[in-house]
Formats: structure tokens, sequence, C-alpha cells
């Protein structure tokens, strides 16, 4: 049982990190970003170039990865997803954008790191063992430990900094916080920016773990909505919640239910038809959206 | 003669002679051979494997001044169709092989994909060469596919056996991606090793392919106690994933697959944590390579930037197809004759060092020759790179 825990938590603890960027950007601009997987394998491809092909610190490796993405996101935005935002009301427009954007990052990608499999060498040696009833690698609970680290400095920016909380301003109202002199542009921008941020940080620390390939992005991108859907779409606690209650839930279901093969995400996915059927906003969303 | 005309004649003999083989190079008639397989997405390293080995061989063959057929000379070309992994894209590949007016197809590279492209293949009288293995598409009344690779069916008992006598195994786990490949490579692993007498303590476990935590699903195998741990159809992305989680999980046995892997994928993964880690290798070692096959690794390495291990296997279909032609010309557009031609072909191997011949194989497995005939090379990882552990060969 303690291992199952284990697992759970440090699943949960990178799943959260995932979602948090994809729920800041749908907040902020009411953009579903199908593209959040491919940011986090581009991530991961940075931090692969910069540690293994270039032979630095794996700490520079992140920050390129955060910065790469940073820029990317904000290019995005600037260049794409503000001028479709500003001349179409349809949501379908920007979940198009978003898609296209997928695809187009899937190309450059096996343009730039090849269709390889690719990992860096683990950061941290050893497996904590207590008493064989916790076994967990010491780069894992490093990994974890980051990821935790990461969600709270994320929570402080957004309560306590003058942009996190015009961010949340903007998510709250978009117009009240424009009639409040809210740069919405300006925050919109930034926003996407710090979600790309955020999953190209997460490809970062995982390409250590599971290491990276070309067809991650979609999967992820996948399993991100089901955290968002989860705790509730836009909602910061929600994403965090959704992303641990996923990970306990892959934990005790890859455990427990083994022996009747691969029923996990069967049973996971169910679980969640039903729980949306009573509750559609998840579980800290707001019904009105 | 005036100083002026001798120099233009002179640059005009000149450009006539540099233009003469650009212009026997252009003048070749083009064959064009197709590639319907998966280039993207999680399993792309296989399709991308095979589509390059294609077009370095076809550059070069090309470079040499094309390939002679009957009485006339070809310039290679490889058209090339993604299917993503999708049946229903494999299909519209296969159709539009067809449309190009091609008869010979390399790929596709999964069970479903060869299964589904059956139907379009025979119809517009394609010969096709998957790198999947349900024997249905190989045995009679099928005619169409042959082989690419050595089968899991075929691999695997020869693998479980030498664990057997070799390291003393007696009891053994299975464990698979949620995918068909992989599933129904699980399912005859399991037959072949309870044939061979083996205890198979678990065999039901299995993964998302997107996994990124393979903790929790080796938990429950690991504790089965196996001798050795059976990754069925394992791709190179998830194998050094799995390798590591076991063995951070305290596993000490023995673990292999019967799939190809690259050696610089499981450096990079999981490190020293795959030393005697046992894969199907590429259908070459530095022992068996020959002149030919060293120089197709560096031409791959120039046009690509890297090579691909699997690519060792990859690079004999479009040779086959082209030293078939060879040996029947009037096949060239008439797959009919080359199935005529399959049961007594014979060629030199240029990959192989000696006198290995090019010959189809698979009487034993399918009850007709419908597999191309490359060595069983079975490795262990070890220090970065792959040993030969032992090589065999399928008839």
């Amino acid at each position: 049982m303690e291992q199952i825990i284990a697992n759970g938590l440090y699943l949960g603890a990178q799943y959260a990190l995932i979602a948090l960027g994809l729920t800041l950007i749908f907040s902020l601009m009411n953009v579903l970003n199908f593209a959040h997987g491919q940011m986090y394998v581009f991530g991961g491809f940075v931090t692969y170039t910069v540690v293994v092909q270039l032979g630095l610190p794996f700490i520079v490796g992140l920050l390129a990865s955060a910065v790469i993405l940073a820029i990317m996101g904000a290019v995005i935005e600037k260049f794409l997803f503000a001028p479709v935002v500003r001349r179409s009301k349809r949501d379908e427009s920007t979940m198009l954008l978003a898609a296209g954007i997928a695809f187009f990052l899937d190309a450059v990608i096996l343009l730039l790191f090849g269709e390889k499999q690719r990992g860096v060498p683990k950061i941290v040696n050893g497996v904590f063992n207590w008493d064989m009833r916790i076994i967990m690698p010491y780069d894992r609970i490093l990994i974890g430990v980051l990821a935790i680290l990461l969600i709270v400095v994320f929570i402080a920016f957004m309560n306590y900094s003058r942009a996190g909380r015009a961010m949340r301003a903007l998510a709250q109202d978009r117009m009240a916080a424009q009639l409040m002199g809210v740069d919405v542009a300006r925050y919109s921008m930034l926003g996407l920016a710090l979600g790309a941020m955020l999953a190209g940080l997460v490809g970062g620390l995982l390409v250590t773990i599971t290491g990276v390939n070309l067809g991650m992005g979609g999967p992820t991108s996948i399993k991100a909505f089901l955290m968002i859907m989860i705790g509730g779409a836009g909602v910061i606690s929600g994403a965090i919640a959704g992303g641990f209650i996923l990970g306990m839930m892959e934990s005790v279901g890859l455990t427990v239910l083994s022996a009747y093969g691969d029923i996990t995400y069967l049973v996971i996915f169910a679980t969640l038809m039903v729980f949306l059927a009573v509750r559609p906003q998840g579980l800290m969303g707001k019904p009105w959206g | 003669m005036h100083k002026r005309t001798f120099l233009k004649l002179s640059a005009l003999a000149a450009a006539t002679v540099l233009s003469l083989p650009l212009m026997a190079y252009a003048e070749n008639a083009t064959l064009k051979i197709g590639f319907v397989g998966v280039t993207s997405g999680p399993a792309a390293a296989w399709g991308i494997s095979n589509q390059r080995s294609m077009e370095a061989r076809a550059a070069w063959l090309n470079e040499l001044g094309g390939v002679k057929i009957g009485d006339k000379t070809y310039n290679i070309e490889i058209v090339a169709f993604d299917d993503q992994k999708d049946p229903k894209r494999a299909i519209a590949g296969m159709e539009k092989m067809a449309q190009d007016g091609i008869h010979y197809v390399v790929g596709p590279n999964v069970d479903d994909g060869a299964a589904a492209v059956r139907p379009a293949a025979e119809q517009n009288g394609i010969m096709y060469f998957p790198y999947s293995f349900p024997k249905a598409l190989f045995s009679p009344p099928a005619s169409n596919a042959i082989l690419g690779m050595v089968a899991n069916y075929q691999s695997g008992p020869a693998i479980y056996k030498y664990l057997m006598e070799n390291k003393g195994v007696k009891k053994v786990a299975f464990v698979a991606a949620n995918e068909s490949d992989p599933l129904s490579q699980r399912e005859s692993g399991i037959a072949a090793a309870q044939a061979l007498g083996l205890d198979v303590v678990s065999g039901n476990v299995t993964y998302q392919v997107d996994t990124t935590d393979f903790t929790p699903v080796l938990l429950p195998v690991i504790q089965a106690a196996p001798d050795l741990l059976v990754l069925s159809g394992v791709s190179p992305a998830n194998a050094p994933q799995l390798i590591r989680s076991a063995r951070e999980l305290g596993y000490e046995g023995l673990i292999s697959t019967e799939t190809a892997q690259d050696a610089a994928v499981l450096q990079e993964g999981a490190g020293d944590l795959a030393e005697g880690f046992i894969s199907v290798g590429g259908a070459s070692t530095p022992e068996l390579a020959s002149d030919t096959m060293k120089e197709f690794v560096e031409r791959y390495t120039k046009m690509f930037g890297e090579y691909n291990d699997e690519s060792n296997t990859k690079v004999y279909a479009l040779e086959y197809i082209i030293e078939t032609l060879k040996a029947n010309p009037a096949a060239i557009d008439n797959v009919e004759e080359y199935k005529k031609t399959i049961d007594t072909f014979e060629a030199p191997n240029p990959f192989m060092k000696g006198d290995a011949k090019l010959k189809y194989v698979g009487m034993t497995s399918f009850g007709q020759k419908r597999q191309v005939s490359v060595p069983l090379v079975v490795n262990e990882y070890k220090g970065g790179k792959f040993e030969t552990l032992f090589v065999g060969q399928v008839d």
C-alpha cells in the first residue's frame, strides 16, 4: 500500500505540473491548447540537446527549456492566437489553430531532433528502499520534489505578484479587468508564455526519467485535458487536484486491477464519464464557466 | 586557329564530356518502389529506419548509374507514405501506390496495418514486404506478402532455449503494451515458452504506450520473481524505461525482447541498467558485415546524420526486390511473374561476408516461401553497444 501511495504521489506531482500550464492558458484566453503536449515534448528535447549533445549541466538544460518555450509561447500568442481571438468570436477557430500548431510542432520536432527516443542519463544514482515497503529511485524523488516546488512557486507567483494578480483578474472577468486598466494583450501573452514555459519545464524534468520521443505530445495533451476536466477547467487548484487524483487512480488501478488485464484506463474513463454526468464543471469549476 | 575560337571549342568539348554521365543518368527509366509505414508518432523509428534505408540504398545505386533489369537501366525512386500506424491510412497509402503504378511496396510496420492493406495489394497487383508477423498474411491462400524480417515466433523459442540451456532460466514473465502487435507477440511468446517447459509466472500485465512511469506496471510482475522478463513487442521508446524501472525495483534476472532495439537509445535511456539486455539485432554484426554493408552504414550516416541499428535488417527488402526483378525482368509490372521466381531465386548477399545468398524462406512457418532470408542475430547489450550472443538462420 505504501508503494502504491508513493507511486501515486510521484505521478500526481508530474501530472499536476503538466495540467497547470494548460489550465492557465484556458482560464486566460478560453483556448484549449491542443499543442500543450508538443510543447512538453519540445522542452524535453531542448534539455536533452543541451545536456547530452552540448555536455552542459542539467540545470542549464532546464533553464534553456523554460526560456525557449516561454519565447515560443509568447510568439504563438502574439502572432497566432491574438489575431484569431480578435477576428473570430467562434471558439472552434482557436481550437483549430491549436490543433494546427500541434501538427506543426510535431513536424518541427521531427526535423530538429529526429525520430528516436532520447533520454538524459540519471541525474542522481541510487534507490531509496524502506524495508521493501517503498522502493523509489532518488532521481524520481528529486523530480517529484522539484515538481512540487515549482507548483508552490507558481501558486505564489499567481497570488502575490502584480502580474499574477492581473492574470487572475483576467481569468475571472476579462471585461472587468480591462475596465480596471489591466493590459489584456500583454497579460494574455504573458499567460501563454508562462503556460508554455511550464510545459517545457516538465518536459525538461521528465526527460531524465521517462525520456522523450516524437509521439508523446498527443497522449500527453489528452491526459492533461483529463486532469483539468476532473479538477475543473480554468481553475488552478482544480488542475493540481486533477493531476494528483489521476496519478493516484493510475497507481491504484495498475496494482489492484493488473490481474484483470489492462483495464485501468477503462475504469478511469468510465468513472470520469459518470463523474462528469453528475458534476460537469469538475471538482472545483463553476457551472457558469 | 584563333585563340578565342580554340577556347570556345575546348569549353564546348569539356562541357560535352562532363555532361555525358549526366545524360546517361537522365536517360535511365525510373523504377518506383513504394514504402507505406509509420514515420510519425511513438513508433516512428521503425518506419523511418525503413524509409531511410531505402533512400540511402537507392541514392547509392543511382549514383552508380542505376540498376540494369533486362535490357533497360533504371534509376530507383522511393515513394513514401506515412500511415501514422493507422490501418485506414495504410489502405489509403497502398491505394496511392496503385494509382502511381507501383507494384512493389515495403511495409507496413505493424500487424493491423499489414492485415488491412491485403485486399488493396491483392486487387492492385502489389507485392508488399510487411514487418509484422500474422501467419495468415504469408500462408496460402495469401501470396502477395513477404515477411521482411525474422518473426518473434521464430526468434522467441531460439532465445528462450538458449537462456534455458546457458543461463538456467526456469520461470518467465511477459509484459506487453496494450496494442495488437505486442499482445499477439506476447501470446505466441507464452505458447513458445510453455512448449519448452518454462513456468510462465506472469503473463497478463499490460501497459499503455504513453505510460510515463512503469514502476506501478512492473511491481506485480517483479513480485512474481521470474528468472526472465520478456518485453513482448516492445518499441525502442518504451524499452529503456521498462528496463530502468525493473532494475530500480530490484529485479536482478534477465530481460529480453524479440524486437530490434537501438544501442544509443538504450544507453541514453537506461545507461548501465541496460547491461545484459537481450534483443534481436539487426541482421548484421561486425563479424558478418561485408564492405558493402560498412559503406551503406557510412552513406546512411552521411545522408541522415545518424545511423539506426534497425537498418541492418531494413536494408534488405529493397535489395530483394531489385535482385528478384533482375532475375526475372518480366516481373517489373507483373507480380505473378515475381511469385514464379521466388521459389528458385538465389543471388549473392552483398551485405554479408563470404558466400551468403539472398533467397526466400518460410516453408516451415508458412508452408511457402514468403520471407526474406536474413540472419537471426541475437544481441546482448554491454558497455554501450551490442555484442552478438548467437547467430541463427530461419527456414
